[in-house]
Parts: structure tokens; sequence; C-alpha cells
């Protein structure tokens, strides 16, 4: 038992990295959902919220450089696990069966991506608006989301990459307390409870927006 | 009972294997499922052909030795069981059984159902153990251990090393396994001394091997038949990234160079 | 054949220490030098190579298994003595010392075993510090019960799997061992034979049981761990590999077998079921603490267990010993269930069993209390079974368990051959004609972690072993042997298989080498198991290669082995003409049908010499001195 190399090359250091940054970006999410909900309040609201954002640059630049930061980490470590795994399970049984896992698990490979595409996606719609110039206009948020939201084909991006978003929260959540060693027997129940409340919460949360936009409820 | 078997057949690690069917007309329901298999090589000899060669030993679920994917679960999949203690008498008559090897890049197989399962002897040789040696050891009364954790280790101790755990796991990945041994050793006050040196060394030694990494699927924990529970897996992730925070001791006792005095 | 014991001067409080205060060392730097083999990794073969590597030696350890850590003792299940006396009720060395020489009907060596209760508390504390969970009570302290034949509470446990928890120590210390490089570690290694070389034992000769191939070891000294024989009888509690190979291999070349007819049928395992039954299962005799034995009144009566009244029911034991009740030794036990089973008032579907009753325990205790105690063992029970024993009582019957014969060794586990030492099941040592209960993982450690790092040390300091190499012609011809007889076994190509050989030697050993024996079923017996082997050597077909896994030729050479030993045991039997412990026969009974020592005649080990094939072997005797205690009749009333 001699010095042993580092956190990062076992598989156990890089799920504790993917649990924190994930973490990191799940407390964006919340934050990115909170103040998106004020479009309910009204347009200066979330306009003023905006504004509000870009007013300490040092700040936002702080906060989108810890985001892409965790984005990466948690990217890359996922992959090289994926892969880690891949190669440990070259033969698959003839007769397949689920063992206990649930659908939210097994598609963290896919939801991850989703989600990726998602943000590329998005940060090209509302961020940079090189996407649409028609509907985009620099620092209006409120009109930009109405403009984008009422055509349905966008709506349906953002409305399938937040049941993405779900299913990853969901399993990622709950998948992040066990990583860490944050359990104990008598919260496990809570853990997987709390964790899809939350999933659920996030998503319909987020969507209520094209939704609401969508059928004309906010305009 | 009749029973059609599916058997998974590969006459040597390098060899390329293929299912076969065999059928048994009398199969009765008291029997073990490695006796049913035990009618059938015996019929196979006799038939002057070559019986399915699978492992087993102690035959009464603690040896570990046993161990059969049966229509996609290790162990067949009830609750606390072995192969060796499943019994027919949970099948019905005239089922179509598939057999198949533990699935893993860790476990090659060697022949038929017959794994190569000694990727886990390396993980324990890494640092399964405490560091005494034999001689002259404290009374073993001066060493308390709250009655809640000496039975929280036993829960654990009692992995029989099967490869149940690997051999469900989508990601062929042995954590259950490994941390059951982090945790019993881990909840006990004399193992607690070495708790940071083991996690890291057993961590290691798994990584040198080709199993996956978890990705919290739980699929252990259901095929497991000694009923672990991946608590063993929380602690020992909490256990592996403790290891690495500072405060812990890490050397820098001494100076390595004196600055302000001249170089000789 | 030269039977020294090298028992120590002094009294018998002193031997140990003084044997330790004479004993020939060897320094650290010659340590190095000597290699040392040792075959088996079970309790006693972990423990001993474990510390024979931590001292310094060279160890090269075996095992059939594909990894040290499923050695049989993994299926101990009872618990371990030790004299601690924590529960202070009375506990001393000389306590457990006395028990387990009357338990062994005064059949074994005083001076061993009280070297073994000496150093049972040593154990627990080696284990405990290894990190073995026993169990605990509520202040922290370890936890002890009591267990068959004592009357104090000094057994320790872990649940229902002290043995599987004692190994996984030995094999944690031993897995360090190895991940340091001193032990290099053999597993899926069948040991086929043994090489003497100058009248010393020097090395083995091994078959990889993956490629088949056969490969030779040297050493200085080897060691024999390999564990017990009751697979003779096919059905047994032991692990289906458990076997005789080495140790009838060393017989073979000079080796002492001593009292192979001292075997143990354990009283409380499942019934057989079918003819299909490939093992039986034992549950361990704790269950006789709460449990109470009965069977009807009425001869075949097949109402439900539950619908027998109270008075209708014969609590033979409790009547029969009111001191000790369901608690009386094992042997006593089993031979009282078969004499009410061959009276006709067994239960279960073929007549072989008895009750083994939980009601009263858990109306005293409450059910929760019986399911901490014996949770797992009701579990498995009902897992074999298909039956609820906390709602019907448990059906029990003896079973081949465990083989107090092995090898005879001296007071430094050496046998008759130099340099071959032998320790745990495979030696015939501390538990005379029978074993109490939680002794033999006792005995295993002891002979592991205590007295072999120190004798063997004795024996490399006074030899002069000249260097030996696998090239040697010596090497070279048992090799060869080893070869030609697994190529036989290939070339019968007969109709048979193993296992049909296998099972009809079994239903011999049972039905006329079992628990009850007579001169007239031995001789028969021996006749039986000669021919059967003759049959064997004709008619049995051994499918595949050797150069492959092939599973059915490791069993024929097992099973060749047991049909020459099954016929030393009838052999042993038909001289031993008494009865004791494990051993009984019909002849010798006093009027209540207990055993009958003849101590004036028998008052000694059985040696056996190998004579050669086809020849008789040579019976030989190591009388038995009791300086301390006086041999009485056993009475457990
Ligand atoms: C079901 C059961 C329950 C028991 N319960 C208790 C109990 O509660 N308390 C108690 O004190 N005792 C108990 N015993 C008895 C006790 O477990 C054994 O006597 C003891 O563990 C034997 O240990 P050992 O080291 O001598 O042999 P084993 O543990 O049997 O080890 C034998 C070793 O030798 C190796 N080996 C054998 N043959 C070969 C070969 N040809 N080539 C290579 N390697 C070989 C095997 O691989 C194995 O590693 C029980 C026994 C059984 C069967
Ligand atoms: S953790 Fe369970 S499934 Fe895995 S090896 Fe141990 S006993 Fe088998
Ligand atoms: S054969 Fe030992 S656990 Fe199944």
């Amino acid at each position: 038992m001699n010095e042993s190399p580092g956190f990062y090359s076992s598989s156990v250091g890089k799920k504790i990295l993917m649990a924190v940054t994930g973490m990191i970006l799940f407390f964006f999410v919340l934050f990115h959902m909170a103040g998106n909900l004020q479009i309910f309040i009204g347009q200066e609201e979330l306009d003023r919220y905006a504004k509000f954002l870009h007013s300490v640059p040092e700040i936002l630049w702080l906060v989108r450089i810890a985001v892409t930061f965790s984005f990466l980490v948690h990217i890359v470590a996922a992959v090289q696990v994926w892969l880690q795994s891949r190669r440990a399970r070259p033969i698959r049984y003839k007769v397949r069966v689920n063992l206990a896992t649930d659908m939210a698990a097994r598609t963290m490979i896919w939801t991850g991506p989703i989600i990726l595409l998602f943000v590329l996606y998005h940060l090209l719609h509302l961020t940079y608006g090189a996407l649409y110039p028609d509907l985009f206009v620099e620092g209006h948020v409120y009109q930009n989301l109405i403009n984008s939201f009422r055509l349905w084909p966008i709506a349906v991006v953002y409305i399938v990459a937040n049941i993405g978003l779900g299913f990853h929260l969901y399993h990622g959540l709950w998948s992040l307390t066990q990583t860490l060693g944050w359990t104990h027997p008598r919260f496990d129940r809570c853990r997987r409870v709390a964790s899809a409340v939350i999933g659920i919460g996030v998503a319909a949360a987020n969507i209520s927006i094209p939704v609401s936009i969508l059928a004309g409820l906010v305009r | 009972m009749r029973l059609t078997l599916h058997i998974w057949r590969q006459s040597g690690p390098d060899a390329k294997g293929r299912f076969e069917t065999y059928k048994l007309d009398d199969v009765n329901e008291h029997m073990s499922f490695l006796e049913m298999l035990d009618v059938l090589n015996q019929q196979l000899i006799e038939n002057g052909e070559d019986p399915v060669a699978f492992e087993h030993d102690c035959r009464e679920g603690v040896c570990g030795m046993c161990g059969i994917v049966i229509n996609g679960l290790p162990h067949g999949g009830r609750k606390g069981t072995t192969t060796c203690q499943l019994h027919m008498r949970h099948f019905k008559d005239g089922e179509e059984l598939t057999l198949e090897p533990w699935r893993s890049a860790a476990f090659p197989v060697l022949k038929d159902l017959v794994v190569d399962r000694s990727a886990f002897d390396r993980i324990i040789q890494a640092g399964g153990f405490i560091s005494i040696h034999t001689g002259a050891p404290p009374d073993a009364a001066t060493i308390l251990v709250p009655k809640e954790d000496a039975e929280l280790a036993m829960d654990y101790a009692e992995c029989i090393g099967c490869g149940a755990c690997v051999a469900a796991c989508p990601n062929g990945a042995a954590m259950l396994f490994m941390s059951a041994k982090i945790a019993h050793l881990g909840m006990l006050p004399q193992g607690k001394v070495e708790a940071d040196r083991r996690v890291k060394a057993m961590v290691e030694a798994m990584e040198k091997e080709p199993f996956g990494a978890c990705t919290n699927f739980t699929s252990c924990e259901a095929v497991c038949p000694k009923e672990i529970s991946i608590s063993a897996i929380a602690r020992m992730n909490r256990d592996y990234r403790r290891a690495f925070l500072p405060g812990k001791a890490e050397g820098g006792g001494k100076l390595e160079k004196v600055k302000l005095l001249p170089a000789t | 054949m030269k039977l020294d014991a090298r028992i120590p001067s002094g009294p018998l409080q002193q031997k140990w220490t003084n044997f330790r205060d004479h004993v020939k060392l060897l320094s650290p730097a010659n340590k190095r030098k000597h290699s040392i083999i040792v075959v088996g990794t079970g309790l006693a073969g972990a423990s001993a190579a474990a510390t024979l590597a931590e001292l310094g030696y060279k160890v090269k350890a075996f095992c059939y298994q594909d990894s040290a850590r499923r050695a049989h003792s993994i299926a101990a299940q009872g618990g371990i003595n030790a004299t601690k006396n924590y529960p202070y009720d009375g506990d001393t060395v000389w306590r457990l010392f006395y028990d387990t020489i009357k338990g062994g009907d005064f059949r074994g060596r005083e001076a061993n075993t009280y070297r073994l209760a000496e150093l049972s508390s040593n154990i627990i504390d080696q284990c405990v510090a290894q990190g073995v969970p026993f169990a605990r009570d509520y202040a922290g302290y370890l936890a002890n019960r009591t267990f068959g034949g004592a009357l104090v509470s000094r057994t320790f446990y872990a649940r229902g799997a002290t043995g599987q928890q004692l190994l996984l120590g030995a094999y944690s210390a031993l897995s360090r061992q190895v991940g340091l490089g001193n032990v290099e570690m053999h597993p899926r290694a069948d040991v086929q034979d043994i090489v003497i070389v100058d009248g010393k034992a020097r090395g083995i000769v091994v078959r990889d049981m993956l490629t088949g191939e056969l490969e030779a070891y040297a050493a200085d000294a080897v060691i024999l761990a390999t564990g017990g024989y009751a697979n003779v009888f096919y059905l047994s509690t032991n692990a289906k590999g458990c076997n005789t190979t080495a140790i009838w291999r060393a017989h073979r070349r000079g080796a002492g077998f001593a009292n192979p007819c001292y075997m143990q049928i354990h009283p409380t395992c499942i019934p057989q079921s079918g003819d299909y039954q490939s093992k039986l299962t034992l549950m361990s005799e704790s269950l006789r603490n709460d449990g109470r034995v009965w069977v009807p009144r009425k001869k075949g009566d097949t109402r439900p267990p539950n619908e027998i009244p109270e008075e209708e029911r014969n609590y033979y034991l409790e009547e029969k010993y009111p001191s000790y009740g369901n608690m009386v030794p094992r042997d006593v036990a089993s031979r009282n269930a078969k004499y009410w089973c061959d009276l006709g008032y067994g239960v279960g579907p073929n007549g072989r069993g008895v009750y083994l009753d939980f009601k009263d325990a858990i109306e005293r205790l409450g059910v929760e209390v019986i399911r901490q105690r014996y949770g797992n063992l009701f579990d498995m029970y009902e897992r074999i079974t298909g039956e609820n024993a906390y709602e019907v009582p448990m059906r029990i019957y003896p079973a081949p368990h465990y083989t107090m014969g092995g090898l005879w060794v001296d007071y430094h586990l050496m046998s008759t051959i130099p340099g071959l030492f032998v320790l745990g099941e495979a030696n015939f040592s501390d538990h005379g004609a029978n074993r109490l209960g939680a002794s033999a993982l006792m005995q295993g450690l002891a002979d592991g972690y205590f007295i072999i790092p120190i004798t063997i040390g004795d024996y490399l300091a006074s030899e002069r072993l000249q260097k030996v190499s696998t090239d040697a012609t010596e090497f070279k011809n048992v090799l060869a042997d080893v070869d030609e007889r697994l190529r036989k076994l290939l070339a019968v190509d007969g109709t048979k298989t193993v296992d049909h050989f296998h099972r009809e030697l079994g239903k011999v050993m049972w039905d006329k080498v079992g628990m009850s024996r007579n001169a007239q079923g031995l001789t028969e017996a021996i006749q039986r198991i000669q021919a059967l082997r003759e049959e064997f050597w004709n008619d049995v077909r051994v499918p595949g290669r050797n150069e492959e896994l092939n599973q059915e030729l490791e069993k024929a050479a097992r099973v060749a082995d047991f049909l020459e030993l099954g016929e030393l045991i009838a052999r042993d039997a038909l001289a031993r003409e008494e009865s004791a412990g494990g051993h009984f026969r019909e002849e010798y009974q006093t009027e209540e049908g207990e055993a009958l020592r003849d101590d004036e005649h028998f008052q000694h080990v059985a040696v056996w010499e190998y004579a050669g094939d086809g020849k008789e072997p040579i019976r030989h005797v190591e009388p038995l001195v009791f300086e301390a205690v006086t041999p009485t009749q056993r009475s457990y009333k």
C-alpha cells in the first residue's frame, strides 16, 4: 500500500467529481429556473432581472466560467466512465433482464448528450441570438421568449429537452448523494422521493414557460 | 417435471462458444438446481458426450464458488439465494431455461459456465486486511465494539465473493464486492487505523482490472445472495473522498530543504 | 514404523512452555533461505501460510478451489471455543482440556489436547485484531454461547457464519502476504502426490486444473492441511471437493494413518430427500440449545407434528439424559436418533428423521429472539425443504460430518515422514474418538497460527537439508507415477460414471461402517469395497482429456483414493474391538446401550502403515498414557 496515484485516475474519483460538478450544475439550473420564472410576473421584472445579471460582468463571467468548467469536467468524466464500462461488459446476455435499474438510470447516457446539445442550442438561440437573428433583440429577454415560443418547433425542442433534464436530475440527484456517501438508512427512501420531486419540479417549471406562451397564456 | 435447457458451451478460454439445447424429462421438484445439472451430466456422460462444466463446492451457499446466470438473472434471482441453494420447486413444469456464465471482461470464461474470478483476490491482496501479524495481539476485550457496529460490520462481512454483483452490473463494476470489505473493516475500531490506505489501495487495484465504473444502477444489490446493500458503496465513496481530503497526515513533518543555510 | 510422539517433559501445564523454552530457533536471515509448501488454505493452511510468511519463510500455498477464500472451513456455522471465561461461569483451561479429552472418550493425547485448550484464548485475540466481527453484547464486549456437550458458555460466534468469518480473517492475512510477495499462491492446483528425497518430504506434484499440466514443486518442508475425508460416505456435510488425496498419497508413501475409523456423524442435518441428493446440509447444533428433539410415541405416526399431543411425544434425549438433555455430545445424539428411526418411529418421507421443535422456545422467548439467534438457519432450512420451521418442527437426521482420524502426527505436528507436517482436520490430533462442537476451528487455527511456526523452525534448524530441485529423479519418478495413474483413469472408458461408484461406496460405508458397526458387517464391507474398487478400475467412464478443465477426471482421481481409504476405515473399525466416541461397535455396549470402552486393550492410537498394493496394511499402536486425568466411563445422564 504505497502512495496511491491521484484521485482522478480512478473511476471512483471520477464519479465523485461528476457528483460535485453535477451539483454545481444543478444549483445553476435551479437559479436559472428561478430567474426565468419571473416571466410570469411580467415583462419589466424579467428584463430588469436580465439587466441586473449583466450589471456586474465580473460575477457573471465567474459564474459562466465555473459552470462551463463544471460542464466540461462532468462530460469528460462521464465519457471516460462510460467507455470504461463498455469495455468491462463486451458480451451481453442472451436473456436480458433489467435488474432493479430504472429508466432514468439507464438513459443517463442519452439524456446527458440531449442536454449538451440543448445547451448549445439554447446558447446560440437566446444568449448570442445567432440561431434565429430575426427573433432576437439583445437585452429584450421577455420579447425574445415570446417570439420564439410562439413557434411550436422551438417550443417542442425546449419541452423535450427539459423532460430529458428531469430524468437526468431524478437519477443524478439520487446518484450524487450515493456517490458522495451522503446516505443514511433512515433517509434512503427520502432520497429517492426527493430526487423525483425535484426532477419533476424543475422540468415542469421550465416547461411551463414555452407551454404557457404556446398556449397564449403569456403574450 | 420437464425442462428445456439452453446452456452456453465453450470448450476453452479461447474457443468460440455457442448455446446447446438439452431436454430433461424427470426433474424432481425437491432437487437443487445443481443436482438437476448433475442429473443432466450423468446422462451426457452415459451418452458419450462432454458434461457441462460448472463450479460449485460447499453447495450450501457460503463458499461463493457457484454462479450461473439463469434466464438473465445471476443465481436465478431468488432473494438471498445462491445457485446451489436454488431448488427446482421454484420452476414450472415445461419451463425453458437459458444458462449463461457470468459475463464481464474481468471474469473471462474458462469453460462452459466456469469463469476466472481471480481479479477479486487481487483486490483483497492490495488492501483487504488489517495489517497485524500473528502473535501477541491485545486481549480481545480491550477492543470494544458497539453492538450495532458489530452487526453492521457483519452484514458487510458476509460477502461470499461470488461475483454475482459484477455479473449483474450493466457496467461490469466490482463496487459492491470491494466496498463490502471496505465497509466491514472500516466499521470496526481495529480497521479504522488504516482505513485511508485501504480504500486507496483497493480502489487502485480494482482499476487495474477491467472492471467498469459504478453509475448507481443498483443491479448488484438486487442479485447479491447475501443481500448486501449499496450502502456499502456509499461508505466506500465517503471513505475514498475523505482519504484525499487535506488534513490527513501526508508527510511534511520534516523540512526537506533548509533555505536559510548556505548550500554545502 | 517408529512412533515417537516427542511429548515434552514436565507437568501437563508446563509442557508447552518448556517446549518453547528449549526449541531451536532460526535467525531471520536463515528463515529467508527456507521454502515451505503449504497444501490447503482452510483455517489451518491459511493461518500457517500467513504466519510462516510473516516470519520470513518463502511460502508456496496451494488449494483446489479458484480462490483461497473458499476452503471448506468457510461452512462452519456454530462457533469456536476459548477459555476466556468472560461470562464468569467458571471456565478454565483445565476445564476445556478436560471436556475435550472426555468428549473424545479418552482416546486423545493429553499433551496435545492441553496445549489446544491453552492456546484457545490467543486465537480469539488474534482474530479480533484481524477484524473478525464476532457477536457483541450491548456493552460492546464479546458475546458467548453454550455449545453441545459443555456446561459453560465458552463459544464465540459470528452470527451463523463463524467459520466463514474466521476463514476470511485468515485469508486476509494470507492475502496480505501474497500482496507483499512473500507467499506464492497457487489456486486451482490439485495436489496429486508428495515427493520424498532421502527419506524426507521435499515436494509435491500438482495437476493444474485448467490445463491438466503436471507440475512439481520443491521445498524444505511440506505442510498438508487438506481437511477431512467424510466424503468417503459420498453424502456428507463436506463440500463436494473435499478429498483425501493428499494425505492418502502421503500415506502410501510412508506416513502412518491414525484412527481412520473415528468419524463423527453430526446429529442436526437436513434429511435426505431423494436419490439425486448430492450432499447433506448441516444446521448448527446450537439449534439444540433451544430446540427439543422428539419422535411420536406411536410407530409410523403420519399425523402432522403439530397435531400430535404433548403426551404422545417422546422427548427421548431429555428422558434418557436428564442433566444434559438435548445437549448431549454429538455421537450420543446421533446414535439415539438412529436407534428410534430403526425401530420405526422416524418421521418424514422415508422415516429417516426426528423432530427438532422450537414451539416451547418460541413461547418462552418470542419469535423475535429465536429469529435473531437462528434466523439464517431457519431460512436455510426453508430454502432446502420448503417448510417454515417457525410453524412446523424441523426434521433432522444425522450425517457424516467430521473425521477425527487422519495422518498420525507427533507433538510437533510432524507425520512419520520427516519434514511432512499435517495440520487441521487432516491430522488425527486432539479430538480422540469424538470431537466436541466448536473445537475444530480452534484446532485448525491453533495448529496454523501458533504451533507450526514454532515446531517447523525447530525442524529446519535441526536438519541438514540438501538442496533439491525438481529435476531430481525422485521428482521425475513421482511425476511419471501421477501421469500414469491419470492416463489409466482416462483409458478405462467403461460404462459407469464416477458418481455411480462414489454413491455405491457411500452406501456400503453408511450401512456397514457408519454410526454402528459390527464384525460381520465390517468384514462384508471390506470385501464389498475391494470388489467395487476392482470394478471401478475396469468399468469407470471418465470423459474428455487430461489437457483441459476436466471435472470428471478430478473426481475420478479422488474417488479412486476414497475406494482405498474406505477399506482402511473398515479395517480399523474391525480391529478396534471396543466402542469409543464416534466408533460404536454393537458387540461392545453397556446395558443401557452406551459405548463400552476397553481401556485395557485399546487405550492406544492405532496407526496404519501402508504395505503395498494388495497387501494387508500393518497396524501399529501408540499407547495413550494418562498422567493428569483418569479415564472414566462417559456419562451424560
Ligand atoms: C458444515 C460444517 C460445519 C462445521 N461447523 C463447525 C463449528 O461450528 N465449529 C467447529 O469448530 N468446527 C466446525 N466444523 C469443522 C471445521 O469446519 C473443520 O474441521 C475445519 O474447518 C477444517 O479446516 P482445515 O483447515 O483443516 O480444512 P479445510 O477448511 O477443509 O481446508 C482444506 C484445504 O485443503 C485444500 N485441498 C484439499 N485437498 C487438496 C488437494 N488434493 N490439492 C490441493 N488442495 C487441496 C482445499 O482447497 C482447502 O483449501 C464444521 C464443518 C462442516 C463441514
Ligand atoms: S457483494 Fe454479494 S454478489 Fe457481490 S460477491 Fe459479495 S456476495 Fe456475491
Ligand atoms: S457451492 Fe458454495 S456457495 Fe454455492
